[in-house]
């Protein structure tokens, strides 16, 4: 038998938390990420030749675990989620900016967010907001943000994974970036 | 031919999408010799696509860190859950 089978009557004790708290903030979604953490162990015991002892345990099941947060991704922008995307796409463009000209629309122009006088790397209030406003973020711009900036992913990495352009690529940064900016505004100012 | 790029380069000039789409590619990664100069040239005359850039940073620093909080945190599962996975686990591997 294998080291996997073999250790397989501690994976729970040893490495449910972490892969549980690494799926929570990749996926935002406590349910999901139970059952992603099940499914990780699941698949790891019918593949454990792929484990041969090359990396850690732990570093072989998070491997599994990251390609199935991928799949919850590509699930999540296909089909509805697609079209609903662009169209965000499309109403951000009139939204924000002149059609013609691209100058930013009298209401949306940004303004001081009035918080020169504190950091608000340190204001928990400000950390609230923010956190609300990426939710609201269409499933596939949040996955995009999430890959790009918890993960540190380069870019033709992201896009092969999500399937996506990397023309797409930029214009959903902008799109999502343009989008929390103006979030942040409303929402504390 | 010179005319309308001349043109070309004044709309561009004062395209706020253009200029804010040009310094979220610049601060994630980079962009052309001739977009940093339409950039800098915009941002030389528009007060409120300097302020975008300004927030764009902040708000980026803002992300990174809140993402990397919330690792930090370490979020646990419950024991009743993580019994039955345990148990459901050690079946599967009688079953093999």
């Amino acid at each position: 038998m294998s080291v996997p089978v073999n250790s397989s009557h501690q994976w729970v004790e040893l490495y449910a938390d972490y892969l549980y708290s690494y799926a929570l903030s990749r996926v935002h979604d406590v349910d999901l990420a139970r059952d992603l953490v099940q499914e990780t162990f699941l698949a790891a015991l019918e593949q454990p030749e792929k484990f041969e002892g090359r990396s850690s345990e732990r570093t072989w099941l998070t491997a599994i675990l990251k390609n199935k947060i991928i799949d919850v991704y590509r699930k999540r922008s296909r089909a509805k989620e697609i079209m609903s995307s662009l169209d965000d796409l499309i109403t951000v463009e009139t939204d924000f900016f002149e059609q013609g000209n691209g100058h930013w629309k009298a209401g949306h122009k940004p303004q001081l967010f009035g918080m020169e006088s504190f950091d608000p790397l340190s204001n928990k209030e400000f950390n609230g907001i923010l956190k609300k406003c990426m939710l609201k973020l269409p499933s596939l711009w949040l996955a995009v943000f999430t890959m790009k900036y918890l993960d540190d992913e380069g870019t033709d990495a992201i896009c092969a994974a999500l399937k996506i352009s990397s023309a797409n690529f930029w214009v959903i940064i902008h799109r999502s970036k343009v989008n929390l900016r103006a979030c942040l505004q409303k929402n504390w100012i | 031919m010179k005319q309308p790029n001349q043109l070309e380069r004044i709309k561009i000039a004062y395209n706020c999408r253009k200029a804010t789409y040009l310094i979220e590619k610049k601060h994630l990664s980079k962009i052309n010799l001739v977009e940093a100069m339409e950039l800098k040239m915009h941002l030389a005359g528009c007060s409120v696509c300097r302020l975008f850039e300004q927030q764009s940073i902040m708000v980026d620093r803002m992300v990174r860190l809140l993402f990397h909080d919330q690792e930090e945190v370490h979020p646990k599962l419950d024991d009743v859950f993580k019994k039955a996975l345990q148990k459901r686990i050690d079946e599967q591997v009688k079953k093999s």
